[in-house]
């Protein structure tokens, strides 16, 4: 199986080969992450949360988008129910990734996975994904690209509310970092026709949906409904066959 | 607030993020995955990053209505092809903030 293959490439590179790939497959996801942690750190001073909150904050939660609605809940006087119900519907979507994660990760102690489970965000997620697919991947590495994003996310966003003022908003097109990863991302994952379709078919209810229902429903919404259309249309092409 | 509130209301967060993010990981990596559920989950990475960025393209976040024509999208274009091409996350990243940033001094 693919899975063992890697496991003795890992084996046979060595402990500073697997740190080598695994920084040359995060640096993207951390160069996404300064600017964008930068730009949280500011908007979260900015709303009254202390430097110490922001890297707290970025610590125990580790979420992006989940963290930027919570700071303009907090400043518009959100009750903590409300801002944590928000938080778990905003994250619910990982509890997709995580259960494709478990079939790259099958047997894997219990407890790596645990402390594994803290770092899946979109793009590790992402990444591991198109890394585990071609070989030569494995568990320490992908855990690696994780902990190095979130060192970086806790960074930056620090840093952002410590001196981000200094930084102009909007330059040199960083609001455009996590769209163009996002783009990338979606690129590596298809290996075929049937992937295109999926894709399409996610595109189109995720827009829908986002019109029609307000909140963040629309993610695991369109996810689950195009995943479901496009396994449903490869079978029919098969037994078509 | 305090440093007590905001371990409570933090740590309630981290709490309602991480579950989601552990559950299914710790306990379906300990279990034989019949083979349709395995070739479901294949599609579901691409699913998920289109169903992000298709409102990030396509719609007015502050009115939540449809919105062709943004500059987000008109970058995206080419950003995908250069994705397409080089199959490069760094570089992509690189390229797409750079062509932002040129189409805001054009538009």
């Amino acid at each position: 199986m693919r899975k063992n293959e890697s496991t003795e490439q890992g084996n046979a590179d060595g402990d500073s080969g697997a740190i080598r790939q695994g920084a040359a497959a995060a640096w993207p996801i951390c160069l996404g992450y300064i600017p964008i942690g930068m730009a949280f750190g500011v908007l979260a001073r900015q709303n009254g949360l202390e430097w110490w909150a922001v890297g707290l904050m970025s610590a125990l939660v580790f979420a992006g988008s989940a963290q930027f609605i919570a700071v303009a809940m907090i400043a518009s006087g959100a009750a903590a129910p409300t801002i944590i119900a928000t938080t778990f519907f905003v994250n619910l979507r990982h509890t997709l990734m995580s259960s494709v994660l478990a079939v790259c990760l099958s047997g894997v102690s219990r407890w790596f996975l645990a402390f594994f489970a803290y770092g899946i965000t979109d793009e590790s997620f992402a990444v591991n994904m198109s890394r585990f697919r071609g070989g030569h991947w494995d568990r320490w590495r992908a855990l690696l690209v994780n902990q190095l994003s979130n060192a970086t996310w806790i960074c930056a966003t620090m840093a952002g509310a410590m001196a981000g003022q200094f930084v102009p908003p909007g330059a040199f097109g960083i609001d455009y970092a996590l769209t163009g990863m996002f783009i990338c991302l979606l690129v590596i994952q298809v290996y075929g026709m049937i992937y295109v379709i999926t894709a399409l078919i996610a595109a189109g209810i995720s827009i829908a949906w986002y019109i029609a229902i307000p909140g963040a429903s629309y993610i695991v919404g369109a996810s689950l409904c195009a995943a479901s259309i496009g396994f449903l249309f490869k079978r029919v092409m098969r037994r078509a066959e | 607030m305090t440093l007590a509130d905001y371990m409570l209301l933090f740590g309630s967060m981290g709490i309602v993020t991480y579950l989601p993010r552990a559950l299914p990981l710790v306990y379906l990596a300990h279990k034989q995955l019949p083979k349709w559920f395995v070739e479901w989950l294949e599609l579901i990475p691409v699913a998920i990053l289109s169903a992000l960025i298709a409102p990030i393209l396509l719609a007015d976040p502050a009115t939540r209505t449809l919105a062709l024509g943004k500059p987000e999208l008109i970058v995206a274009v080419p950003t995908l092809l250069f994705a397409v091409k080089t199959r490069s996350l760094g570089g992509t990243v690189l390229a797409g903030m750079f062509l932002y940033w040129l189409a805001g001094m054009v538009m």
